[in-house]
């Protein structure tokens, strides 16, 4: 065989077909901006109808939101909007609520405390673990240039 | 010796007496849907978890081959199976029901032809005279051991394969009519450094040219048709590239069980199937009816499989790639 480790990777590269790019990126936009507004009208709605402060509406719009990812999810189609939003679907903070109750729910046969409770984070774990090392710099260095 | 090159000569009768085929929901959308010896409506089949769903599979496949013919646990030698799930858990829990000698084998999706491989050498040096060989994937448990939860949202890779859910069980005898096993040749392993696994055909591809190149060196048989296991789309195009190179083509009578299993354009499967289950049902209700039929003579039949594991990958290693080959003849 005239290929090794050094020159096969060309061989694949001509074999393998590539992402849609261009197309993914569209629809990402339109999904996730889709997803956005679809937080700001339920902001707006808290804000014009129940009175809410702006301040107050916000949270509660996170909350309402990962509250509908959970039960698409939970549905099986967030999935399927994943497969057509692809990013869009992953930024926004439905797709967090996405990557919490997806491994959940895979694990809950193996119990609730070593399936579902031990595997929850799984895929949102990183993301934890660098939001928190985040705001334990942002905190650091607020304290140094106050 | 039995054994010219690196492939094993059965010089007795070794004959596949009968395969027993179950394809799953989305397998049985595609060209094959009739040729399947049974079809399950959906991925649980009647039980609270994918792997024992699949686990059923592996049963069920192995009693009603069974029931089909006739035979008896006393008459049944050996059974030779394996899976992908860790332990090859589906094999093993299988096997605790079926009540017979039991070898459980690991070969990622190339254990359909490395436990008839096994089984063919087994009769041929007289230790057996019926052993049964059953291999099964699951498209859900696959998906959760080796990728992502299934309900995560997110998109697949245009080069990435769907894992079949199947099982097939094939009974090898030492009389009888049928296609007969006349050559085994156990691929080595083959790694060119392939570490996406969203490319397992393209890993997998330099050790099935590497073992089709052997068996094909060792034998001198003009075969009538030559199928890989699972290569999908991108490993089956590497493979025509790499024999084209050598000026010895074989793209008239190749093809890969990967593209055959599903409509590729239609069933949104990107680079076409892939598992254990691949090779083991499209050999059972295709390939195997095609050398019954007479429409083919003798078949080069070669699972595929990837021998990596998660941790390996997620510790920085490659996709070991490897390749066995059956020469099957009617």
């Amino acid at each position: 065989m005239k290929y090794n480790k050094d020159n096969y990777q060309k061989l694949v590269d001509e074999f393998t077909p590539k992402n849609k790019m261009l197309r993914n990126c569209i629809m990402a936009f339109i999904i996730g901006g889709a997803i956005c507004v679809v937080g700001e009208i339920i902001n707006d709605s808290f804000v014009a109808w129940l009175g809410i402060s702006d301040d107050e509406a916000s949270p509660m719009t996170s909350v309402v939101l990962v509250g509908l990812s959970a039960l698409l999810t939970g549905l099986g189609w967030y999935d399927k909007l994943g497969k057509i939003g692809g990013a869009g679907t992953v930024v926004p903070i439905t797709g967090f609520a996405n990557s919490v109750v997806s491994p959940a729910l895979e694990h809950k046969r193996e119990g609730f405390i070593l399936g579902t409770a031990a595997n929850i984070f799984k895929l949102a774990g990183p993301v934890l673990v660098f939001g928190y090392l985040a705001s334990f710099i942002a905190g650091l260095l607020s304290m140094a240039f106050k | 010796m039995k054994k010219i090159g690196k492939t094993f000569k059965i010089g007795g009768d070794v004959v596949i007496r009968d395969v027993y085929t179950i394809a799953g929901p989305k397998e049985a959308e595609g060209p094959l849907k009739d040729k399947f010896d049974m079809v399950i409506d959906d991925d649980l089949w009647g039980e609270d978890s994918w792997e024992k769903c699949e686990l059923k599979l592996q049963k069920t496949a192995a009693e009603n081959l069974k029931n089909r013919n006739n035979l008896l646990n006393s008459n049944i030698d050996l059974l030779i199976s394996g899976d992908l799930l860790n332990q090859i858990t589906s094999s093993t829990y299988a096997a605790r029901d079926l009540e017979l000698p039991y070898i459980g084998v690991y070969g990622a999706c190339s254990t359909m032809t490395l436990t008839m491989g096994l089984g063919a050498m087994i009769i041929d040096g007289g230790f057996a005279e019926n052993v049964i060989c059953v291999t099964s994937s699951h498209f859900c448990s696959a998906e959760r051991q080796f990728r992502l939860p299934l309900e995560m949202g997110g998109q697949r890779h245009a080069s990435a394969q769907w894992t079949v859910t199947g099982s097939a069980a094939v009974w090898l005898s030492n009389s009888g009519q049928g296609p007969k096993i006349k050559h085994v040749t156990f691929g080595k392993i083959v790694d060119l450094g392939v570490k996406d696994a969203n490319n397992m055909g393209a890993a997998m591809a330099p050790a099935a040219y590497s073992s089709l190149n052997q068996h094909l060196k060792d034998t001198a048989i003009d075969y009538d048709l030559i199928v890989t296991g699972d290569l999908g789309t991108v490993g089956k195009a590497i493979v025509n590239k790499m024999f084209n190179e050598d000026n010895n083509s074989i793209e008239s009578k190749y093809d890969d069980c990967g593209t055959i299993i599903y409509d590729i354009e239609k069933q949104d499967v990107h680079a076409g199937g892939s598992g254990c289950g691949c090779s083991a049902t499209v050999f059972g209700s295709f390939l195997y009816k095609k050398l019954l039929n007479n429409e083919i003579k003798n078949l080069l039949f070669t699972a595929t499989g990837a021998l990596h594991s998660t941790t390996a990958s997620l510790q920085g290693e490659s996709i070991p790639g490897i390749a066995h080959c059956l020469g099957i003849e009617m």
